[in-house]
């Protein structure tokens, strides 16, 4: 008999990947590659590490990718219960790293708060997708109680960012499975009016001895930093003036790669995590930076795409509300590290070094995958 | 029908969600794109030129380690300043390798120091100082001098190098430092991770981090590492956009690290290792009152000073593979067969546990017979009828071997996990091991298969001798010695006893005096106290102990390496690392016990001959001051 030839035999490793997202993350991992190898000069990690992540993150992808949408839709309780328990669990006995309680130790030690960011949206997708025939306005009440359950648990350890992110994946949930727009108008409203109130009377909230509400004393320092960073030039403010230093010398080119000189005199601090845009601002400039926001486009515009010709309401809610996350996750860490917002530990997806969130990326990824591999076919 | 249409109603609703979606996106990335133009572009300017003054780089100023000081003040580990050569990658203007191959011309740098250097600079700050060679001496750095000018970005530094004035002498206990090592540096990021304190920014705490250039690797260096390393200073320099340094804006001094002061006293370390001549073993000695250990010897020892600077490949090879094993830390990792130094223990362990009483004797034809094995005692016809007394004093098995055999091996092993045999005592040095104190629950968790793992009645006989499964450290024996010299009362015992702030002169007990108190009847410990006696002035440590003129309790061992299986041992005849141990554990003075010692000389044969002259010695050092004759003077120590 003929033997096949091989690139047909090994066919299945790609088959079923969407090759334009394929293409984008492919684009999107090399961008970070190279950033990192200038951006870890000077530290203990290697690239060898970096590689490992992205391998990892690779075959998370890969297998999620088979998985087929119904399963993922069954596991979605499950999945909610487990990360639900775990982040009760951390709250009760978790261990304390840098004043915080986010790590639980069964065996390995887990971040319990990144299961949610992906827990979340699943979650809230099969709710809708269960009420689908039937949506009741109390419905959009009970999901915010799920919503609202992990979110609070999660700012409480405190970790800020991960709240935000998981809260919002959630938020987008409910938006595009229909929460009417009478509700969700003053959301907005308030949020812009909460911004404009905090840069009009910034003065006179951050003046010496006033304590906010809610937030814990480092939180309030970071919106203030914002909102004047020289104020405290060599402490908390540092970080951004020293991050909006190295975009705006950029410039419209860039120092050139392996050039940038805040970089590698060490005044970036996180340089090679949380703050790995500013390394590639500084030595890829705005165009560059311009680059990298149309590949972000494409990939949520695909992952859109991809979430419209879903074949139902679950698969088509989770899509959705995975893409607007990767959209989320990019936004605010580029957002923070250019100064728009205040410093909170969000990485930028792709590009950052970190298993964890490449772990997590490459879990949602691969659902977009499968979401795409049982998409609508064409209707009659 | 109607459902269908639903379907595509909301179908149609989630697509016009999705639609607001993207519009939703493309306004938030064309803000971005607007803030990166207004920052790259409009304000490029500015922030251009911030970038050019942006000039402040920290360099860390290494901190003074703390010095280790014996009981009496003598300086054994103290910081000695040498001229190291090194390069900033900043100023340098030829590439490094070459730049190393000239200098390799006027002072010689070995290729193993080169490739390190390549391989560090890859990872480090262009402003940071890298030593290239360390220890130059006098002559290598006039020789530099006279050609700077060639060496654009090298220069001539004073650093500090860890010192053992002393050289080998109390090697094992003091342990050494070393450069900061890949895993060293993991080590350090997981401290960071742990540190609770909220009030140090990360940066300083990681900038404080980086700037360590050597840390403790074993021994007391490793064990007090935070206490011994202080603080890193940092300086606020002005540099070049190229990185190099123009001036100095602030100076946070270094805070040097705390002093230590032994609880060992340094004399008595080196006259025990003097005693050793060229044998091989472990000695321990431990102040009864404080469980202050006094001296804590392992030999043959190693010189720690090559290992300050990263030992050469060679004398590592040769200290690692040597049968003489000079890097293992016998008191603390060795175990060993104890002997009849166990017999006191024993006869404790009868009277507490009432199956014997001091008086009730026993006839000794010189063996003992269990079975169809005969079990024989080293008077080959006996000793007579023998009590408690004279069992401890002329070391007599027989009446060891019925004793085990009536307690049984798990009363036995309650009692001597009591005294400490068996288990870790606390030491303030990390490696400690446990040993093996046999019993039914031992051998069963040991040999996992249950017809191996059965405890056989036959086996606890030869333990009534410190025979068999028994292995124990001299650091256990020591300690045992001193509880039961202590009349029961346990202080863990530790080498380092004040920790000092070198600023506030803040002193420290490592150890505080409260402690837990075995529950040992006094009449019981004097019993055995006076056979131990007896064992010095009529039983097997009569001549090393003749003529001493205070009170010594003690008890002589002799323990088997090597099973010679019922044949007579003959040790011209059995090669050298299989010969007998010689132990001995004593306390003195016997009547007001002040320091207790446990001692074992490897394959030196009997007990009496080989171990307890030692003992004689150190005793008459602490007890009368008295300096044997015939061995260095502490004066010639250096």
């Amino acid at each position: 008999m003929e033997k096949r030839p091989l690139t047909k035999r090994i066919q299945f490793l790609w088959a079923g990947l969407d090759p334009n997202l394929s293409f984008i993350l492919l684009a999107l991992v090399v961008v970070g590659n190279i950033t990192f190898l200038s951006a870890s000069t000077g530290t203990v990690i290697t690239w060898v590490e970096q590689l490992r992540n992205v391998m990892i993150a690779i075959v998370i992808m890969w297998f999620t990718s088979r998985v087929p949408v119904k399963w993922l839709e069954k596991a979605s309780v499950w999945i909610y219960s487990i990360g639900l328990g775990l982040l009760i669990a951390v709250a009760l006995f978790g261990l304390i790293k840098k004043g915080a309680r986010r790590w639980l130790n069964i065996g390995i030690v887990i971040q319990p708060s990144e299961i949610m960011k992906i827990a979340m949206p699943m979650m809230l997708s099969w709710y809708f997708y269960k009420r689908e025939e039937n949506t009741k306005l109390w419905d959009f009440g009970i999901a915010f109680l799920f919503l609202l359950l992990p979110t609070i648990l999660i700012a409480r350890q405190p970790d800020l960012g991960t709240a935000i992110l998981v809260f919002a994946a959630g938020f987008y949930v409910i938006i595009l499975a229909g929460l009417p727009w009478k509700f969700i108008l003053p959301f907005i409203g308030i949020g812009i009016i909460g911004i404009l109130l905090i840069v009009i009377f910034g003065d006179t909230i951050c003046a010496k001895g006033v304590t906010w509400p809610l937030l814990k004393t480092y939180q309030q320092h970071r919106v203030c930093t914002l909102l004047d960073p020289t104020t405290d030039p060599l402490g908390k403010g540092f970080h951004t003036i020293q991050s909006m230093i190295a975009i705006g010398s950029g410039g419209f080119w860039g120092k050139g790669w392996l050039k940038g000189t805040q970089t590698h005199l060490d005044f970036i601090p996180e340089k090679h995590t949380d703050f790995i845009f500013a390394v590639y601002s500084e030595e890829f400039g705005l165009v560059g930076n311009f680059i990298l926001l149309i590949l972000f486009l494409l990939l949520i515009q695909r992952g859109l795409k991809i979430a419209a010709s879903a074949p139902n309401l679950y698969t088509r809610l989770l899509g959705g509300s995975v893409t607007l996350i990767f959209f989320t996750y990019a936004f605010v860490n580029m957002a923070m590290v250019s100064g728009l917002l205040p410093v909170v530990g969000v990485p930028l997806p792709f590009i950052s070094y970190g298993g964890t969130a490449l772990t997590t990326l490459g879990l949602g990824t691969g659902i977009l995958m499968s979401i795409h591999r049982h998409r609508r076919l064409v209707q009659t | 029908m109607s459902n269908k249409i639903d379907a595509a109603i909301r179908l149609d609703n989630f697509q016009k969600r999705i639609q607001i979606a993207v519009w939703f996106v493309i306004v938030c990335m064309s803000l971005l794109f607007l803030r990166f133009f207004w920052l790259q572009v409009i304000m490029h300017k500015k922030y251009s030129t911030a970038s050019e003054s942006n000039r402040i780089a920290i360099i860390t100023t290494p901190a003074q380690r703390g010095l280790i000081l014996d009981r009496n003040g003598v300086v054994i580990a103290n910081n000695m300043p040498s001229y190291s050569l090194e390069i900033t990658p900043a100023d340098i203007n030829l590439p490094p390798s070459d730049l190393i191959d000239a200098l390799d011309k006027v002072i010689r740098i070995p290729t193993r120091d080169k490739q390190q250097f390549l391989r560090t600079i890859q990872n480090s700050k262009k402003t940071e100082n890298l030593p290239i060679r360390n220890f130059l001496s006098d002559e290598e750095v006039s020789r530099f001098y006279a050609r700077r000018f060639e060496f654009q970005g090298v220069d001539v530094q004073v650093r500090y190098f860890r010192e053992y004035p002393y050289q080998q002498l109390g090697s094992h206990l003091l342990g050494y430092t070393g450069k900061v090592s890949v895993k060293d540096k993991e080590k350090l990021l997981a401290e960071l991770e742990e540190d609770s304190d909220v009030d140090t920014p990360n940066e300083l705490k990681s900038i404080r981090i980086k700037g360590i250039q050597s840390v403790g690797k074993i021994g007391i260096e490793q064990s007090y590492e935070k206490n011994l390393r202080g603080i890193v200073g940092s300086n606020q320099v002005e540099i070049t956009a190229g990185g190099r340094v123009i001036r100095n804006l602030s100076v946070t001094p270094s805070i040097p690290g705390s002093n230590l002061t032994l609880a060992v006293d340094i004399k008595l370390q080196f006259l025990l290792e003097q005693l050793y001549e060229k044998r091989r073993g472990a000695a321990v000695v431990i102040e009864v009152a404080t469980g202050d250990v006094l001296a804590f010897v392992s030999m043959p020892t190693f010189n720690p000073n090559d290992f300050v600077d990263g030992i050469d490949f060679d004398l590592w090879k040769e200290l690692n593979e040597s049968p003489e094993k000079p890097l293992f830390n016998r008191p603390l990792r060795g175990t060993y067969p104890p002997g009849s130094t166990f017999k006191p223990f024993m006869a404790l362990a009868a009277l507490e546990g009432k199956f014997r009483t001091p008086s009730q004797a026993i006839s000794d034809p010189g063996y003992f017979q269990f079975g169809n094995n005969l079990f024989r005692d080293d008077a080959k016809n006996g000793h007579g009828v023998v009590n408690m007394y004279s069992s401890i004093a002329l070391s007599c098995d027989t009446y060891y071997y019925i004793l085990a055999k009536d307690m049984g091996i798990d009363a036995i092993a309650k009692f001597m996990e009591k005294v400490g045999l068996g288990q870790l005592t606390g030491i303030d040095i990390n490696g400690e091991v446990k040993g093996i104190l046999p019993s039914k629950e031992w051998k069963r968790n040991y040999f996992k298969d249950p017809t191996k793992g059965k405890w056989i009645d036959g086996e606890t006989i030869s333990i009534g001798i410190g025979q068999g499964y028994n292995s124990y450290t001299i650091l256990q024996l020591a300690q045992a010695t001193a509880i039961v010299a202590n009349n029961g009362k346990v202080m863990k015992p530790h080498l380092v006893k004040v920790i000092e702030d070198p600023i506030t002169h803040e002193k420290i007990l490592t150890v505080p005096s409260e402690s837990r108190v075995l529950d040992l009847k006094p009449e019981n410990i004097k019993t055995i106290t006076d056979g131990m006696i007896g064992v010095n002035q009529v039983g097997t440590g009569q001549i090393p102990f003749a003529g001493v003129s205070y009170l010594v309790a003690g008890k002589t061992g002799t323990a088997q390496v090597f099973s010679l299986a019922g044949k007579d041992y003959n040790a011209s005849q059995v090669s050298e690392f299989k010969r007998d141990h010689a132990l001995y554990i004593g306390f003195a003075p016997a009547d007001n016990p002040k320091y207790a010692m446990a001692i074992v000389v490897e394959n030196a044969g009997f007990g009496a001959t080989a171990a307890a002259p030692i003992v004689r010695k150190a005793f008459d050092y602490l007890m009368l001051n008295k300096w044997p004759g015939g061995i260095l003077e502490w004066k010639n120590a250096h």
